[in-house]
């Protein structure tokens, strides 16, 4: 079972994952595939009613996708292990090259160690499924540093220190 | 040097406290090995094959004398009395166990040091050349552009996960003693026609199995584009490198198979996206970085020092050590002293405590507190007075450290091997041992002149051995320990990957396998000025080949 966290706190997630040849309900807020997405564009595109996102596998380019990112309400990425960092790019770009305001979620192996730079490359919400993970969100212990010597994709962070790069959480 | 100010001092503190959380989640359970791993990795733990390994970063390889000393109270407090100089200017203690490394990083901080990145799959320790600062033939200083890499690289959220490691070194002078051209980014500092700083931008250089030159990716970048050009590099490899094989894995893989010309144009292109974003470097920030790298007070000196002449005339042992391992200063009266650490028998690059802090000493009281460590595993005096060369001499005899033989046959690198090393499939330390034993006589080894020999102890080439004039790589064949040889690598600018010679030779036949070598070497050069690898270049491999398997049949 997974859990989402989005602003400071878990709660119930509205938007269902369409898996593979599942049927697109109407109405409903849903999240597919990008192969899903790219087989019944249109038709996804002009749904009447219900929210549509979409989730990329980590070694699924964004390319796809940015033509159409005003049409989506999510987009869900995959990061398999925790050694796959390729999701971090793509969050920093959804957020910097195409200023995309929507949800920005991380999904798969989310780990309470990659939680401060996920944040700080734009990702906004998290689909939790490792137990410790979600203890540490719920007891606000985030291990992540406050200093940092890069400024981010997010708001909220304050110069610091003498020099153009450095930031305080 | 370069000083923390409050904010670094708070980062590496709460970096330190952050890793003992995790260290005691750890051994609680609550973190599998699994995912300890990256984390250990990047704050410089590894599991080797007998204990933790603790990778401490010295940073473009520059330190003062109290951090030496701190170096030198670390190996005595929780490691065997000794550390180990690495060919990416680090130092790696080969004992401490897992429960200390928290109090040995918390010791580390308290000097303004570190072991963030200096290993996992991130961007590594920034290197740079280790005569930084001193040499005759310098641009510029590159550890101002070194340490604004380091900060930009600490814990970077993006690049935290790469496919691979990622390492890169900066050199300010035409003469590369930093292996640039081996590096997944080689920056080498230039002016521009205008006069401005800048830097050419080298990509997909590296060791290894798949051991490839950098290639030229921008042969200018401005100054204050220095880190919105090296973050394109970075993300274009983020998303793009291969994740399906470690062994594919290095941007050099990523240049191999995509194209440097394809990927010049993705990089370019992030390039101009951010370019003028966040990253780009305001003047005053880069000036007061620089400041940190002033040069010391030299005095006025001549640069004929009466002292030094009457030395070395009434000491034969001194001029030697004075002709190999004294190098040219820009300022005159003053000298770069390079202490080999490969005194006969002794395990290239290592250092025991007592010596450290004689180190520690004689950069106190003769080159303005600043010591250098090299990637060729030795330590550097960077700003000693001619004057003081016999002082410092003696005292280097006096502690074992006098060895004067910089950049010849048995200033070896070797990596640390199956003495120490998990991925080793053979010793590289008892062999270095054995040439250096063969070789012993000085006035042989100084026959001989400039050869760089390299020993790696597996295929992950640590010890440079694809650079190596002679390069040796140690594999298993069969539960047996097999040398490879190589000839003709260099390191240098006139950077090139060194050709197998033929069958490998088995440990026994290793050392004997070198002195053909260097005997068939000796008797084709033209003359006693034709270095090993000038005259490998001029006669090829086709002599030493027939020297060590007999004549080709036709």
């Amino acid at each position: 079972m997974s859990y989402l966290y989005k602003d400071g706190a878990f709660q119930s997630d509205k938007w269902l994952t369409i898996d593979g040849d599942q049927p697109v309900p109407e109405g409903e807020d849903v999240i597919v595939s990008l192969t899903l997405f790219e087989e019944h564009q249109h038709a996804l595109l002009t749904r009447n009613s219900g929210r549509l996102g979409v989730h990329l596998e980590a070694a699924e380019q964004l390319d796809a996708i940015v033509p159409h990112l005003d049409k989506f309400d999510v987009v869900s990425l995959d990061f398999p292990t925790f050694a796959d960092g390729r999701a971090f790019s793509k969050a920093r770009w959804l957020r910097d090259q195409h200023g995309y305001a929507g949800e920005v979620r991380a999904v798969g192996d989310v780990r309470i160690d990659q939680v401060s730079h996920m944040k700080r490359c734009g990702i906004d919400a998290l689909l939790v499924t490792h137990q410790q993970t979600i203890d540490s969100l719920t007891d606000i212990k985030d291990p992540g540093l406050q200093l940092y010597y890069q400024p981010s994709a997010i708001d909220g962070e304050t110069k610091a220190g003498g020099r153009a790069w450095a930031r305080r959480a | 040097m370069y000083r923390y100010d409050e904010f670094d001092r708070e980062f590496v503190t709460s970096r330190v406290a952050q890793f003992r959380d995790q260290v005691e989640r750890r051994v609680s359970g609550e973190l599998s090995e699994d995912n300890f791993k990256p984390i250990r990795l990047q704050n410089g733990v590894y599991l080797q094959l007998h204990a933790y390994m603790l990778r401490v970063a010295i940073p473009y390889g520059t330190l003062n004398s109290r951090q030496m000393r701190m170096l030198a109270h670390i190996a005595r407090t929780y490691d065997r009395d000794y550390g180990h100089f690495t060919t990416r200017q680090n130092i790696q203690f080969n004992w401490p166990k897992l429960t200390d490394i928290p109090d040995i990083l918390e010791d580390l901080a308290s000097v303004e040091m570190h072991a963030i990145q200096t290993s996992g799959n991130c961007i590594r320790n920034v290197t740079a050349d280790h005569f930084a600062g001193a040499s005759s033939d310098e641009i510029a200083d590159p550890r101002p552009y070194a340490e604004i890499l380091r900060q930009w690289s600490s814990n970077h959220p993006e690049f935290a996960f790469l496919p691979r490691k990622f390492k890169i070194a900066v050199i300010g002078a035409p003469h590369d003693r930093a292996a640039m051209q081996f590096h997944d980014i080689g920056l080498e500092m230039r002016r521009n026609a205008a006069g401005n700083l800048g830097v050419a931008v080298y990509i997909g250089g590296g060791l290894g199995r798949t051991p490839m030159v950098g290639k030229l990716v921008n042969d200018f970048v401005a100054e204050e584009d220095l880190l919105s050009y090296v973050e394109a590099i970075l993300r274009v490899y983020n998303m793009n490198g291969r994740r399906d094989n470690k062994y594919k894995a290095r941007i050099k893989i990523l240049v191999h198979e995509t194209g440097l010309d394809e990927l010049k144009q993705s990089i370019d292109a992030e390039f101009e996206r951010i370019r003028d974003g966040v990253l780009k470097l305001p003047d005053a920030d880069v000036r007061s970085i620089e400041a940190y790298f002033a040069a010391p007070k030299f005095e006025l000196l001549s640069d004929r020092s009466s002292l030094l002449e009457a030395a070395k005339a009434d000491d034969k042992s001194f001029t030697r050590w004075v002709d190999r391992n004294v190098s040219a200063h820009k300022q005159s009266g003053y000298g770069i002293v390079t202490v080999a650490l490969k005194s006969t028998g002794e395990a290239p690059g290592d250092a025991s405590a007592s010596q450290m802090d004689v180190l520690a000493r004689l950069g106190e009281q003769y080159s303005f507190d600043e010591l250098r460590i090299s990637h060729e595993q030795n330590v550097i005096l960077p700003h000693v007075r001619l004057d003081d060369l016999k002082a410092v001499y003696d005292d280097l005899v006096a502690n074992g450290m006098a060895a004067p033989n910089a950049g010849l046959i048995t200033d070896i690198i070797a990596c640390p091997g199956l003495d120490y090393c998990a991925l080793a499939t053979a010793r590289s330390i008892p062999v270095a041992q054995e040439i250096g034993e063969r070789f012993a006589d000085l006035d042989r080894q100084n026959e001989i002149g400039d050869l760089k020999l390299k020993i790696s102890g597996c295929i992950n080439a640590c010890g440079h051995h694809h650079v190596g004039h002679i390069g040796i790589l140690g594999v298993d064949r069969r539960g047996e320990e097999l040398y490879q040889v190589t000839l003709g690598g260099s390191g240098d600018e006139h950077a090139a990957i060194g050709e197998i010679v033929g069958r490998g030779f088995s440990k026994d036949e290793i050392s004997g396998a070198v002195e053909t070598i260097v005997d068939t070497y000796l008797a084709k050069r033209l003359a006693d000025d034709e270095s090993f690898l000038d005259a490998y270049r001029r006669i090829g491999a086709a002599p030493f080949k027939e020297a060590l398997y007999g004549p080709v049949a036709a």
